[in-house]
């Protein structure tokens, strides 16, 4: 406890609150979880410095820092995925040591992992009991009862029986939690939870939280999602760059301050929504019908204008056809049916449908494409920051060699610019950080002056200057008169950002909205269901 | 600050970077300990002093001029075909058919030597030879390239097949125009006369074939390195969709990278018939399309690498003969030490990514 208080001073927050609050609330009760002095490296990388974190019992401690400051690193060492290079564990007061899984769940400690893992052909009572060694025969039957017992008692709603490819995501998250609690878990940690939900999910799945804590189980939610914080925890600590910054009672807690904390320095948190130039059609598609290789159907019937000086929202849950709509636009992705015309300055239309990425930049039309897949089709991870450049531009200038100039120039550019923190333009990109390989791809693709840009979740995971940097440039794109496209997963951005927003679901248009009038809930239940309404 | 209790006796970091000095000290120290093991292993199990059997592996290689450039121009065959197969793996095209591309270019060239030796002035045959080995070869890779290309099929097993049809139809034209009568073999092609023989350059027979390869290495990392084709490589083998993304055409770029491979195996076919052996065999590539492949691999395709790595395996191959020979045994032992020396080099490269810790030395920090 000596120890901390120096960085709690250090600390330009209301430190006597935070001590006082200290002193009243957390004496009395020991923690069920504590870290002393946690220090992980990877390499010359330390991804956690001499952290400290306690969990009490029946509590919800959120958390909270930006990508990379070392939260799911942490969270991996007291699941025995890592094991820590310094620093002791304690669980209910006694040091523990945790190698492996095994240890962790020995000790009453699930992760539930941003990244789900289960058998997708089995059901959701077999994943839950794959991997225990029960006494006795396989009782399936026995087991279903059990997880019908848990799902009653914390409010779970999902059939035991169902297989996991037929379930939702949130589905699926679910029997994660369930896969915990039935192997007897008291601390539970959910790695980012929400990333994936509709906000109704996400309230669905912050309720079950409250019940769990009612029932004496210590929850740890991973999350940089301020408002989350704000609404399902009690406690949040804080870790900035691998380093711990202070916890405090969340009630005490304002979300401005805990961005400046988390950040470092004070952040502004609106994002600028300056109003549209001279909007006239650019991008217009036309009852687009498109089919997966395997025949399902991804995008039905959708038909929408893209203006230029504007920005087009896209929202929609995760692999609603958000990535088949850009592909298809950016000539990657064949149509069954429909078209998608690209509008001159004149009026005249010319169709893109059809065209692949080459023929549609001969035909004069300068379109961008920032895809979500950043390192596996927008970059190539192993290539430098120059070679990535010449991806755009290594077919420019005659004969059989590349031009290496331009493109080393038009690098070391994007490099000052957007302030990439990079050693040199020669370093691999994959060597990057989320948000600098971001910055050279979005870089790259507004350097040739697009009158068309396509982008898709092009703030995901970066931390939050990253994202105001990004907003600002798209801004500034659409200042420039560019139709832009935003496919986005946070509606409160959506909201923020956006012209327009155009909510997808289940490959439908489920409605356009203004994006100055629309409200949370209105795109929420649109996403779920086409032309929104009261769900259930 | 206190020890933990029971902590794993060692976990493995993997390593940002690493100095050259120290990967270079990482390399040297598993060749020796490749070398303490192999002398172990001799002195234990054949009773034959280590040092002894190392000084045989080197004059296996160097011990007289003749033998020096009976390495040589093994070296150069086994380069020119890892030249061939550099583009391809990097291409992430697994063209396990180096074999039977070459085969097949030996093929092409042995057969217009036989069938039109005579007809057409000495230079015209040469070419007509040239033509006919560089287009079998190319016709053995672009027959799995235009598969895969258009229906997606399995590289790895298509190109091995195809060795084995290349070896098979060998054999059988082995037999039509076998000579002398009888022997079932082609012995020495226009011994004789020595139509569609390249010249020898200075006396040496060798020299011509070391020389194309040298060229070939250089032509080859331009190619890879400096032009627009091989940039279009890296990126296919990199990433498909972002190929896509940037509008190369991966189909075209599978197949002509194939083919140049192909027609590269096959000028190595050529190489072998019209300037070093003058004969047809079905051994005759003996399996540097897959010695080739570890060639390409361990010099992590670069060419001029690749001339270190398929020494180090021209080296180790030749040595182990030499030792079967003069010490009696089969050639298994031989094989014994190289597969141990290579397993030492291949696997420090766990070393070179990777730290570990101990438990004892676990606080204590390597820089």
């Amino acid at each position: 406890m000596h120890q901390r208080k120096d960085q709690i001073l250090d600390f330009s927050f209301d430190a006597v609150t935070v001590l006082w609050q200290k002193g009243t609330n957390v004496e009395n009760k020991t923690p069920i979880l504590q870290l002393r002095g946690i220090t992980k490296r990877f390499g010359d990388i330390i991804a956690n410095e001499k952290v400290n974190l306690d969990v009490y019992e029946g509590e919800i401690l959120a958390l909270l820092g930006e990508n990379g400051s070392g939260k799911t690193t942490l969270m991996n060492m007291i699941s025995g995925i890592y094991y820590p290079d310094e620093g002791e564990i304690f669980v209910k007061g006694q040091p523990v040591s945790i190698a492996k899984p095994e240890d962790a769940f020995h000790l009453g400690i699930g992760m539930i992992h941003q990244h789900f893992k289960l058998v997708d052909v089995l059901t959701a009572t077999e994943n839950i009991i794959l991997g225990l060694k029960e006494p006795g025969g396989l009782d399936l039957k026995k087991a279903a009862d059990r997880i019908k017992e848990i799902c009653d008692t914390y409010g779970f709603e999902i059939d035991p029986n169902q297989k996991i490819y037929n379930m939702s995501v949130s589905q699926k998250q679910t029997v994660e939690i369930v896969k915990v609690l039935y192997r007897g878990a008291d601390i539970l940690i959910l790695d980012e939870p929400t990333a994936v939900l509709t906000p109704q999910e996400a309230e669905k799945l912050f309720n079950v939280l409250r019940n769990m804590k009612k029932d004496g189980k210590s929850v740890i939610i991973i999350t940089h999602k301020l408002n989350e914080v704000m609404e399902i925890s009690d406690r949040v600590t804080i870790l900035r760059k691998g380093q711990y910054i202070c916890d405090l009672e969340t009630k005490t807690a304002s979300v401005q301050a805990l961005t400046d904390a988390m950040v470092g320095h004070a952040v502004e948190l609106n994002i600028d929504r300056p109003q549209p130039v001279d909007p006239k059609p650019r991008i217009m598609v036309d009852h687009l019908t498109v089919r997966s290789q395997d025949g399902v159907l991804k995008l039905k019937d959708v038909s929408f204008t893209a203006n230029s000086g504007e920005i087009l929202g896209i929202a929609g849950i995760a692999g609603n056809g958000q990535k088949e709509l850009l592909e298809a636009i950016a000539g990657l992705q064949p149509a069954e049916n429909g078209d998608i015309y690209y509008i001159e300055e004149d009026g005249s239309k010319e169709e893109l449908l059809g065209m692949d990425p080459l023929k549609i930049a001969a035909m004069g039309v300068s379109l961008s494409f920032v895809p979500e897949d950043r390192l596996g089709m927008g970059l190539v991870g192993n290539m430098d920051l120059t070679e990535n450049m010449m991806l755009r531009s290594f077919r420019n200038g005659k004969g059989v060699f590349t031009d290496r100039k331009s493109p080393h120039d038009l690098a070391e550019h994007v490099v000052e610019e957007l302030e990439v923190n990079t050693p040199s333009v020669t370093t691999p990109v994959r060597k990057l950080s989320g948000g600098n390989v971001q910055k050279v791809l979005v870089g790259r693709e507004i350097a040739s002056a697009p009158t068309v840009l396509l982008t898709a979740y092009a703030v995901r995971g970066l931390d939050i200057n990253s994202s105001y940097l990004i907003y600002d440039l798209i801004n500034k794109q659409k200042k420039n008169g560019v139709a832009v496209v935003y496919v986005g997963e946070d509606l409160d951005v959506l909201l923020e950002l956006c012209d327009r927003i155009l909510v997808l679901c289940d490959g439908q248009v489920s409605g356009i909205l203004d994006g100055r009038t629309a409200q949370k809930n209105e795109v929420g239940l649109m996403m779920t269901k086409v032309g929104g309404g009261e769900a259930e | 600050m206190t020890n933990t209790v029971k902590t794993p006796l060692v976990h493995i970091t993997r390593r940002k970077n690493i100095v050259w000095y120290r990967a270079w000290a990482i390399r040297v120290i598993a060749v020796i300990l490749a070398l303490i093991l192999c002398g172990i292993i001799t002195t234990f199990v054949v009773h034959i002093n280590a040092i002894e059997v190392y000084k045989t592996m080197i004059a296996g290689n160097f011990g007289t001029a003749r033998k020096v450039w009976f390495m040589g121009q093994d070296l150069a065959t086994l380069l020119i075909i890892s030249l061939a197969l550099a583009p391809a793996f990097r291409m992430r095209f697994w063209n396990l058919g180096g074999d039977g591309q070459a085969l097949m270019g030996c093929f092409g060239a042995a057969a217009v030597m036989i069938l039109f030796s005579g007809s057409m002035p000495n230079w015209l045959l040469l070419i007509v030879m040239f033509v006919a080995a560089i287009v079998a070869g190319m016709l053995w890779a672009f027959i799995p390239a235009f598969f895969k290309a258009k229906w997606n099929t399995n590289e790895t097993l298509f190109t091995l097949m195809m060795n084995y049809i290349a070896t098979q139809l060998i054999a059988f034209f082995v037999v039509v125009w076998e000579n002398p009568k009888g022997s079932s073999k082609i012995g020495i092609i226009n011994q004789r006369t020595q139509l569609g023989w390249l010249p020898d350059i200075g006396g040496n027979k060798y020299i011509l074939i070391i020389i194309v390869a040298i060229v070939l290495a250089v032509g080859m990392f331009i190619y890879m390195r400096y032009s627009k084709h091989g940039y279009e490589i890296a990126v296919v083998g990199e990433s498909e969709p972002t190929a896509r993304y940037v509008g190369i055409k991966v189909r075209k770029v599978i197949i002509r990278t194939m083919l140049l491979s192909g027609a590269i195996c096959g000028l190595a076919g050529f190489m072998m018939v019209a300037s070093t052996n003058h004969t047809l065999t079905t051994t005759l590539v003996g399996g540097r399309g897959f010695t080739g492949v570890m060639v390409a691999w361990l010099a992590k395709f670069n060419p001029f690498f690749m001339i270190i790595t398929s020494f180090i395996l021209v080296f180790l191959g030749r040595g182990a003969s030499e030792i079967s020979t003069m010490f009696g045994f089969n050639d298994s032992f031989g094989s014994i030490l190289t597969g141990i020396i290579l397993f030492f080099i291949i696997g420090c490269e766990f070393f070179l990514n990777y730290e570990l810790h101990f438990r004892k030395s676990a606080k204590k920090e390597v820089a």
